[in-house]
């Protein structure tokens, strides 16, 4: 059985089919990128996928793990083992990072049956995955991104992942706004996670990241399609004659002009 | 003139009764001042009778439920255990139930020298020059028709002396409960609280209920006296059934270079009036005006605040932060007035308001009177609902909505608590107002119980 399995995906926000039939299997332990032009629907999947109910399944499936993700409620779907880490992560006054880590990673480990973690226990954990990121411990007595840097932001939420464990994780463009340093800090900290049980799905613009985070399988999202699906050369490819050459030349098979 | 009162007063003749009957047995009646005091009250509380919405100082809260129902007085009523009712780390705790001071469930032993902290009916018998002094020499009789009432009736309260320059850390704890009566009763505590000069004093005053509901109206007044470089806290929390009334009215005088800060925490009771009026009377003085108000099903709960700037070089700072739910309303009337003679005035006053239904409601009116010429004022509110970006952001970690929910409210409420300097008090309220979620989350978990709610609340609405 595959870990995530989207069949004809289509979505509407308001009157906009944003997404126009998607078809998408990931497996345990694969890493894959979508890539594709500025509102061609990535973030739209990634929210879709996380269970944001803004977004409107008009028709298609989803099955986590073989059960129907569409039933599930975000924080369902994040206790099933699904993170998002956010392309915009908010802010959060008054709520405190440590707090908030410890309240969700219980929340998980009680609806696995597993006993919840006390601020002692918790604490060694939450020190290594701080080290692993190269984060500051002062920002953690901070609220919840409140007053983060951009970078400070991406990184916090790789933090999360790494505390959190998931067996999928969706990378929304958590490469944008990072300078190099901080880029590969975030790709160190996605690498350390990569495992046979664990799968990523990168939603990216930019062909940087996967200079890093090397995936498995590169797909190209053009206007709500899947429209190529590749390997890593896909990307590469990609970055040297831009999406305006899959928008016109959709039906050519990969590596046909290689 | 009694054919002019009994033309707006209503109830008159059940009040006149009362008062007649009370002034055979008032503490310290045979003082003349005290008398006098009592007595111009009561003309002047039947001169004005009960506001009404026409007034513009009452013009968002209605109090017609108050000025029409026929009030006795409470009477005495034994409790048995209120052990559950203690906080730690006081220095004081006086109980007062149904207006009269329990001295049985009081712990007022082992204060250092120099703070008193009394029943204000046994100083009144007691010491009554000390009392005369600032009692009713700032409760506003003239202007409020319930602080001319609770005048009045001056009976029983706590009174807290700090002499010079000591210094008390650990707060004084004034609780008064109500119990269930046959038909509606009335209180009127009243609170004498002085802190002379260079001394530091925390009170809290915690109004509640016990056992079943009936009709209570409290209606409190406190003076607080803050000598030349006092520190001193109040702070107010209202936590009565949703039967009660409450109307309580916090008069500060502050002297030069004194900090005083008021906090007011109002959870619970039907209708809600909450008057503070600092009055900043020396050069220098600092006064924080905090406040949180959480209201749901037909709760009404109005914040009046009164800050007054009669001398130069002061700051006031105003921070109320609601939370209302349901079909409730709240108010927040900030006025500002700052004499002639208060130049170098800083004034800043902030409301925020969440609202989480369609039929919760606020108003909130800031009021500035400026008429010195070198100040600064700065006001702002702000209405709004809880953030959908950061509710789905912590259920996409696998916290609960509702717990998304709570956390988010406790957040909100705690930039009011966080204002709080004593930390036994901080630490009560922050409880409470845990508490006070969970039971706002079974009313809406509970279609049923938010029916009874209401249905409550409108039998005595």
């Amino acid at each position: 059985m595959s870990l995530l399995e989207i069949r004809n995906l289509h979505v509407t926000v308001g009157e906009n089919e944003i997404l126009k039939g998607i078809d998408l299997t990931v497996n345990a332990g694969e890493v894959h990128s979508i890539m594709g032009p500025n509102g061609s629907g990535k973030s739209t999947l990634a929210q879709v996928l996380a269970r944001r109910d803004a977004y409107h399944v008009t028709e298609g499936s989803i099955l986590f793990e073989g059960k129907d993700l569409l039933e599930m409620k975000p924080e369902e779907a994040a206790c099933e083992g699904l993170f998002l880490a956010f392309q915009y992560p908010v802010e959060i006054p008054g709520i405190g990072n440590t707090y908030f880590l410890r309240s969700a990673l219980n929340a998980q480990r009680k609806h696995r049956g597993l006993d919840e973690m006390d601020a002692m226990d918790f604490l060694p954990l939450f020190r290594e995955k701080l080290k692993l990121l190269e984060m500051d411990d002062k920002l953690m007595n901070r609220s919840l991104n409140e007053g983060f840097s951009g970078g400070e932001k991406k990184r916090n939420e790789i933090l999360q992942m790494a505390v959190l464990e998931p067996k999928l994780a969706i990378l929304d463009e958590t490469d944008s706004g990072l300078d190099i340093d901080a880029l590969r800090i975030v790709a160190a900290g996605v690498n350390s996670l990569r495992s046979p049980e664990r799968a990523m799905v990168v939603v990216t613009h930019y062909q940087r990241l996967l200079n890093y985070i090397v995936p498995d399988f590169v797909h190209v999202l053009v206007d709500g399609r899947i429209v190529r699906s590749g390997g890593k050369d896909l990307a590469l490819e990609l970055e040297e004659k831009g999406y305006g050459w899959t928008e016109h030349d959709t039906r050519q098979p990969v590596g046909a002009r290689a | 003139m009694r054919e002019t009162a009994v033309a707006t007063v209503e109830q008159l003749e059940s009040w006149l009764e009362t008062f007649t009957e009370f002034a055979k047995n008032a503490a310290g009646q045979k003082l003349p001042w005290l008398r006098q005091l009592r007595e111009d009250a009561f003309a002047r509380f039947c001169e004005t009778g009960f506001p009404t919405t026409r007034d513009e100082d009452w013009r968002f809260t209605n109090v017609a439920a108050i000025a029409r129902t026929a009030f006795r007085p409470a009477s005495p009523a034994k409790l048995t255990d209120l052990a559950s009712w203690r906080i730690e780390g006081v220095a004081a705790q006086l109980v007062f139930v149904n207006g009269r001071f329990a001295r049985e469930w009081s712990q007022i032993d082992g204060l250092p020298k120099g703070v008193t902290v009394a029943s204000l009916r046994e100083r009144i018998e007691q010491r009554p020059a000390e009392v005369e002094e600032h009692l009713g020499r700032y409760a506003d009789t003239q202007r409020d028709p319930f602080c001319a009432l609770n005048t009045a009736f001056i009976g029983d309260g706590a009174y807290v002396h700090v002499a010079r320059g000591v210094v008390l850390d650990a707060p004084i704890y004034l609780l008064y409960l109500s119990t269930q009566e046959d038909g509606p009763t009335v209180t009127h505590p009243r609170n004498l609280i002085v802190a002379e000069d260079q001394s530091q004093v925390a009170v809290i005053e915690d109004y509640a209920s016990v056992g079943g509901e009936s009709v209570v109206f409290s209606n409190a007044v406190t003076e607080l006296i803050a000598g030349e470089s006092t520190v001193a806290q109040h702070y107010l929390i209202e936590r009565e059934h949703l039967k009660a009334f409450n109307v309580q009215t916090l008069r500060i005088q502050q002297g030069r270079s004194a900090n005083v800060a008021s906090h007011s925490v109002l959870l619970g009771g039907g209708l809600v009036r909450n008057n503070v009026h600092p009055v900043l009377a020396g050069e220098g003085g600092e006064c924080l005006i905090n406040g949180l108000f959480m209201g749901t099903g037909r709760q009404h709960l109005d914040n009046y605040m009164h800050v007054e700037h009669a001398a130069p070089h002061c700051g006031s700072r105003q921070f109320y932060n609601g939370i209302l739910d349901g079909h409730a309303h709240g108010v927040f009337h900030g006025r500002i007035v700052v004499h002639k003679a208060a130049q170098k005035t800083d004034a800043k006053q902030t409301n925020r308001n969440l609202l989480l239904s369609d039929d919760a409601q606020i108003d909130t009116k800031p009021q500035l009177e400026i008429y010195a010429d070198d100040v600064k004022c700065t006001h702002g509110a702000t209405i709004g609902q809880i953030e959908e970006n950061a509710l789905f952001y912590l259920q996409s970690r696998g916290i609960s909505e509702l717990e998304a929910r709570k956390l988010l409210l406790m957040a909100f409420a705690e930039e009011c608590v966080d204002r709080m300097h004593s930390t036994v008090a901080r630490e009560h309220v922050a409880r409470l107002v845990s508490q006070h979620l969970l039971f706002t989350e079974g009313i809406m978990s509970k279609g049923g119980t938010g029916r009874e709610l209401e249905r409550i609340v409108e039998e005595v609405g």
